[in-house]
C-alpha cells in the first residue's frame, strides 16, 4: 500500500470533504498562502477559493466564527498551530460549541471540527508543548480524537466533519511528517472506535498518540522474551472505546495506561476507574499509569525527553506488572 | 524636532553600542542554531534594533518591559545580563530560566524584563498588571510593552489598551508594524494602514513613527514615558520596521517580494546613527571601530560562558514548579 505522511493524510480529509461538501469552509492562522504551518492545508486555497480563510492572530474570533457558522449550517473546520493558543479560544469551544444544542433543548447541530496541533518534542517550551486531550475531553458535548497514525488521521477527520457535534482534533506535531500506509480509495473510521495495534495474551496496554509507537517497540522487544503484549490506541478520547479495553483486559487481566499528558488527573486514571468498575474481577494485578510527569514542557531537550514516559519507563512498569 | 542635541556623545554612543550587541547576539544565534547548540522556537530581531534601544533608553532601572516571542532585542536594551541570556540560548544550568524557559521564555526580574511571551497578544494584558501594580503603590514607575503587528488583531490589544486607558496607568504599548505576521502581511491581516489610529477609540494618543529612525524612537517613547510618569496615562507608538531574517530561524522567507529586504537594508538604523555620529564628527572611524569591536568582544564573552556552563540535571526537572518554604 502507497505511504503517506500524517499532514498529507489530514490534507486528503480536507480536499476530500470539501470536494464533496461546498458547504464545508476552513479557517485559521497561515493555513491559505502558506498551506498552513505544518502543510496540513497546502493547495486547498488555490483548489477552493473563498473556502479557506487566512485568518488574523485572533483565535477567540476564529473559534466564534467557526460555532457561529456551524450553528447556522456551514461546516467549519478551524486550524490552532499550537493547542496551546486554543486557550484563547476555549470560552467559544465550551461555553458555546459544546453546550449549545444541550442548552438550546435540541433546536441546534455543531457541526465543527477544532484542530490543533498538539505535544511536545521540538524544543518549544512549556507554552508551546503541551497536550491538553483531557482538558476537552472533561467537557459533556465535545467530542474528542487523537489520532497516532496517517491512516487514522484521514478517516477520523472524515468522520469529523461529517459529525454534527463539535470535535476537538488533536494532531501529535512529532508524527506530522512520519509516514504510514494510508489506502488510494476512500474510506472513514467511526468515532468512538477504538483499535487493537497488536493484539497480545499477558497485559493490556492502553495508549495515545506518540506513546503508541513507543509502546508498540516495548511490545516487541518483549515479545522475543515471550511476553505477550496487547495494545490498544482508543483513537477518540471521548467517546471512550470503554468495551474494546474492558474486553481486553478480561483476556490479559493486566492493565497499563500510558499517556504524554501530565499523570494527576489525568486519561489513566478515568482508563483505569472504568476497568475497576466493569472488569475488576478479571484483573491479576493492580492497574499501572505510565504518564507525563506533572511539570510544565522545559525547553533543554534533556529534560524535555525526561517530562513525558520513555520506552524504558513503559517497559519498566509492563515488567512490574507482570511479577 | 532636535532630539539628537539633547543627547550627550556618551548616550550616543552607548546607543550605537547596544544596537551592535544586540545584532552580533542575534547574529552569534543563528549561527548557534545551525549547530543545534540552540533549538526550538527562535525569533531575531536583526533590522529592528533601533526601537528597543531607543525605547528603553528612557527608562530607568525599576521601570519594566513586557516583550513578546521576538524578544532578545528589548531584554539586552533593559539591561537583562548578556551572560545568562546567551547560556539560556543554549538551555544550560545557568541560563536566566535554567536552561527552562529558552528564547520565548527570557526572563531577568532583577532589571525589569518581566519576560518574552510564547502566546502573541499575552503581553498587553501583563503590561497593563505591571502598570496597574506601580499606581496601586504609589511608585513613579512605567511599563513598556512590545509586540508586534500581528499581536494587534488580537482580543488582548484590544482588551488591555482599553482597561490602560480607562484607569490612566502609566503604560506605553510599543506595536513593532514589521510588515509580517510570520508569512502573513499587515496587508492582509488588516484592514486599516495605520495601527496608531486604534488609539483615538481607546481615549489614548497614538502616533505613527519611523522605527529604524532611532532618535524618531527615542523621543516619542520618552514623550510617552513622560506622560505615563506623570499620571497622564498609556500612548500607542506604531514603529514601522522591517526584520530582516525571516520570521523563525529557517524560514524560506518565498512571501516577500523581490527586492523588498534589499529596500529595507539602506535603511539599516545601526547605519544611520553611524553615519550621524561620523557626519556630526562626534566620533572618528577609529572609535567607531573600537565600539563594534568592543560589542564583539562582549558577545564573544557570553558565548564563552555559556558554553563553559553545564547543561541541568536530570533532577531539574522537577524545581520550582510550586514555590516552596
Ligand atoms: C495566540 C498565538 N497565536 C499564534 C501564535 C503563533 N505565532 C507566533 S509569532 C506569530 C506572528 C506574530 O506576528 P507579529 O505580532 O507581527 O510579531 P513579529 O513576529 O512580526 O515580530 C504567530 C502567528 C502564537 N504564538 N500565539
Ligand atoms: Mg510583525
Amino acid at each position: 500500500m502507497r505511504q503517506i505522511t500524517m499532514a498529507e493524510a489530514i490534507n486528503e480529509a480536507l480536499r476530500e470533504e470539501m470536494r464533496k461538501d461546498p458547504n464545508i469552509f476552513i479557517l485559521g492562522e497561515e493555513i491559505g498562502l502558506r498551506g498552513g504551518a505544518f502543510t496540513c492545508t497546502k493547495g486547498l486555497m488555490e483548489e477552493f477559493p473563498g473556502r479557506v480563510l487566512d485568518t488574523p492572530i485572533s483565535e477567540s474570533a476564529i473559534a466564534g466564527a467557526a460555532y457561529g457558522a456551524a450553528l447556522t449550517g456551514t461546516k467549519a473546520v478551524a486550524e490552532f498551530m499550537f493547542s496551546d493558543f486554543s486557550f484563547i479560544a476555549m470560552d467559544q469551544i465550551i461555553n458555546s460549541a459544546a453546550k449549545s444544542r444541550y442548552m438550546f433543548g435540541g433546536q441546534a447541530t455543531i457541526p465543527v471540527v477544532f484542530r490543533m496541533s498538539s505535544g511536545s518534542g521540538r524544543q518549544q517550551a512549556a507554552q508551546h508543548s503541551q497536550s491538553l486531550e483531557v482538558l476537552y475531553a472533561h467537557i459533556p458535548g465535545l467530542k474528542v480524537i487523537m489520532p497516532s497514525t496517517p491512516y487514522d488521521a484521514k478517516g477520523l477527520l472524515k468522520a469529523a466533519i461529517n459529525d454534527y457535534n463539535p470535535v476537538v482534533f488533536l494532531e501529535p506535531r512529532v508524527l506530522y511528517f512520519k509516514k504510514g500506509e494510508v489506502p488510494e480509495q476512500e474510506y472513514t473510521i467511526p468515532i468512538g472506535k477504538g483499535d487493537i495495534k497488536r493484539s497480545g495474551e499477558d497485559v493490556t496496554v492502553v495508549a495515545t498518540g506518540v506513546m503508541v509507537e513507543r509502546s508498540l517497540a516495548v511490545a516487541e522487544k518483549l515479545a522475543r522474551e515471550g511476553i505477550s503484549v496487547e495494545v490498544i490506541d482508543p483513537r477518540t478520547i471521548r467517546p471512550l472505546d470503554t468495551e474494546l479495553i474492558v474486553a481486553s483486559v478480561k483476556k490479559t487481566g493486566r492493565l497499563i495506561v500510558v499517556h504524554e499528558a501530565p499523570r494527576t488527573y489525568g486519561m489513566a486514571g478515568e482508563i483505569i476507574a472504568l476497568v475497576m468498575e466493569q472488569a475488576f474481577d478479571y484483573l491479576n494485578a493492580p492497574p499501572q499509569r505510565v504518564a507525563g510527569h506533572d511539570v510544565p514542557i522545559p525547553y533543554n531537550r534533556n529534560l524535555e525527553r525526561l517530562a513525558i514516559p520513555l520506552e524504558e519507563d513503559i517497559e519498566a512498569v509492563v515488567r512490574k506488572s507482570l511479577k | 524636532m532636535d532630539v539628537t542635541t539633547s543627547l550627550s556623545k556618551e548616550q550616543l554612543t552607548k546607543m550605537y553600542y547596544d544596537m551592535w550587541i544586540i545584532r552580533n547576539f542575534e547574529e552569534n544565534l543563528l549561527d548557534l542554531y545551525q549547530k543545534n547548540l540552540a533549538y526550538g522556537g527562535m525569533h531575531v530581531s536583526v533590522g529592528e534594533e533601533a526601537i528597543a534601544v531607543g525605547a528603553c533608553a528612557n527608562l530607568k532601572r525599576e521601570d519594566t518591559i513586557v516583550t513578546s516571542h521576538r524578544g532578545h532585542g528589548h531584554c539586552i536594551a533593559k539591561g537583562a545580563d548578556l551572560k545568562g541570556m546567551m547560556a539560556e540560548l543554549l538551555a544550560r544550568k545557568n541560563g536566566l530560566c535554567k536552561g527552562k524557559g529558552g528564547s520565548q521564555h527570557i526572563v531577568d526580574m532583577s532589571v525589569g524584563v518581566l519576560g518574552a511571551q510564547g502566546i502573541v497578544g499575552a503581553g498587553c494584558g501583563i503590561a497593563v498588571g505591571s502598570a496597574l501594580s506601580f499606581k496601586i503603590r504609589g511608585q513613579k514607575n512605567v511599563c513598556v510593552n512590545f509586540f508586534g503587528d500581528g499581536a494587534a488583531n488580537t482580543g488582548s490589544f484590544h482588551e488591555s489598551l482599553n482597561m490602560a486607558a480607562l484607569y490612566s496607568l502609566p503604560v506605553v504599548f510599543i506595536c513593532e508594524n514589521n510588515g509580517y505576521a510570520v508569512s502573513t502581511s499587515f496587508a492582509r491581516s488588516t484592514k486599516i494602514d495605520k495601527i496608531s489610529v486604534r488609539a483615538g477609540s481607546y481615549g489614548m494618543p497614538g502616533v505613527t513613527i519611523d522605527g529604524n529612525n532611532i532618535f524618531e524612537v527615542y523621543k516619542t517613547v520618552g514623550e510617552a514615558v513622560e506622560r505615563a510618569r506623570q499620571g497622564d496615562g498609556p500612548t500607542l507608538i506604531e514603529a514601522v520596521t522591517y526584520r530582516w531574517y525571516g520570521h523563525y530561524v529557517g524560514d524560506p522567507c518565498t512571501y516577500r517580494p523581490p527586492g523588498e529586504l534589499e529596500r529595507w537594508k539602506e535603511k539599516d538604523p545601526i547605519l544611520f546613527l553611524e553615519k550621524y555620529l561620523l557626519a556630526n564628527k562626534l566620533c572618528c572611524q577609529e572609535e567607531i571601530d573600537g565600539l563594534k569591536a568592543a560589542a564583539g568582544k562582549a558577545i564573544a564573552e557570553a558565548l564563552d560562558y555559556a558554553l563553559a556552563s553545564p547543561e541541568p540535571e536530570p533532577a531539574d526537572l522537577f524545581t520550582d514548579v510550586y514555590f516552596e518554604k
